[in-house]
């Protein structure tokens, strides 16, 4: 058995990572997690938020704004939404997500309006994590 | 016998015409690459994306509550045809290929006393469907304003043709596009968005995953996604097929046009030459005569 677990994080428009990791953390929906090597097969989704790549050359942080993750033991593939990395996490940025956000929970209602202000809570969570 | 003065007008204004197709071939090239590229950085994610979904739909299709967009309405009345082509012309076969493949397909549904239903991307497949087809158009998508086709573009359109799937006007689409086999072939292609399709995954072994949330939420969430990213992936191969059909036929054209000057200007400065021989015979005759 290999030693390895690659990180892989696609975005529809282009691959915006594919390196050896050692764990990575996973904003999934149903709760933050980390995949390492020989985690149990795993598909889950994302919610918006930071996602923290661990690796022998230093930690690199995304921000995705959604999507799923599929994870093997050898393999974590991150299929995002959207995806940024490094420099072109701003601060205008993510007040952009948040705006949009708040902008979707005044526009809808019931079922839609609850998913609209989980989206709002998990961009401001970015924000302070960010600012932080 | 056209004059001197003609011809040379003549090879001027094809000289011009030279160096406009020359101009559109060389933008055609850079826009291709760029187009190239984004296809080739967006193929990843549909691999892996009809990867997950190829298993997902295999375990999901058996059971009776799978969802409409997988499983079908159960009837085929209705049809969705999505043509997707280009703003421009002058892009040799490209628009008109994809037409000619609507267009049959179109018909044949009719004949077969189906509905059809008609949505155009792009200028030039709505000026020659509403042709023959002007009652079954349901919509049309510009695509001018967008230099580059972006994942909103398609998100867009396939949130539009999901809402026409929701509220049950159609129960079948299928989606037109030239998919980019290399610069000089470009193929008409018609790939169906819904009910979905995966081809196998390759390989054929089958993990067992996990799934958090449940299977069946997570398989709501992706299908739509799947649905936009096949809209996506067609247009970014139908933007790349562009270009590539666009430079060859300005490729084409350009040599045309070289071997239209080089046969003119040997007409050119053969007729020169035979009022020069008119002129010396007619001194020549004229010094005899004396």
């Amino acid at each position: 058995m290999t030693e390895e677990f690659r990180f892989e994080l696609v975005s529809p428009e282009r691959v915006l990572a594919s390196e050896e990791a050692d764990a990575v953390d996973l904003p999934a929906s149903e709760g933050d997690m980390t995949a390492m090597r020989d985690h149990a097969a795993l598909i889950t989704t994302l919610k918006p938020g930071l996602l923290r790549v661990k690796s022998h050359s230093g930690t690199r942080e995304f921000v995705v704004t959604g999507g799923f993750v599929e994870v093997s033991a050898e393999a974590t593939t991150v299929l995002a939404e959207k995806a940024y990395a490094g420099d072109e996490i701003t601060d205008e940025l993510i007040d952009g997500f948040v705006s949009d956000a708040e902008k979707r929970v005044s526009e809808t209602e019931g079922a839609a309006r609850d998913i609209a202000e989980t989206r709002l809570a998990c961009m401001k969570s970015l924000r302070s994590e960010i600012t932080r | 016998m056209p004059s001197l003065k003609d011809l040379k007008i003549r090879i001027e204004s094809v000289k011009s015409t030279r160096k406009i197709t020359k101009a559109m071939q060389m933008v055609a090239a850079a826009k291709l690459r760029r187009a190239q590229e984004a296809a080739e950085n967006a193929r990843p994610y549909s691999e892996r994306l009809a990867n997950v979904m190829s298993g997902l739909a295999a375990s999901a299709q058996d059971s009776p509550s799978a969802p409409a967009m997988l499983a079908g309405t159960g009837k085929s009345d209705t049809y969705l045809l999505i043509a997707a082509t280009a703003e421009r012309g002058l892009c040799g076969g490209f628009n008109s290929s994809i037409i000619r493949m609507v267009k049959a397909r179109a018909r044949e549904l009719i004949k077969e006393g189906k509905t059809v239903k008609i949505l155009t991307i792009g200028k030039k497949g709505r000026e020659q469907l509403k042709r023959e087809f002007e009652e079954a158009f349901v919509g049309h998508v510009d695509l001018s304003g967008h230099r580059r086709v972006g994942s909103e573009a398609a998100e867009a359109i396939a949130a539009q043709v999901r809402d026409m799937f929701a509220t049950g006007e159609f129960d079948v689409a299928v989606i037109f596009f030239s998919r980019f086999k290399s610069v000089i072939s470009q193929e008409p292609t018609a790939r169906q968005l819904i009910p979905l399709q995966f081809e196998e995954a390759a390989g054929g072994d089958r993990r067992f995953y996990n799934f958090e949330p449940a299977e069946a939420d997570i398989l709501d969430e992706l299908l739509p996604k799947a649905v936009s990213n096949q809209v996506f992936s067609a247009l970014l191969e139908n933007a790349a097929s562009e270009q590539g059909a666009r430079m060859s036929a300005m490729d084409n054209a350009t040599r045309n046009a070289g071997d239209m000057i080089d046969k003119l200007t040997i007409v050119y400065n053969r007729s020169r030459q035979a009022a020069i021989t008119k002129e010396l015979i007619e001194i020549i005759s004229g010094a005899e005569a004396l």
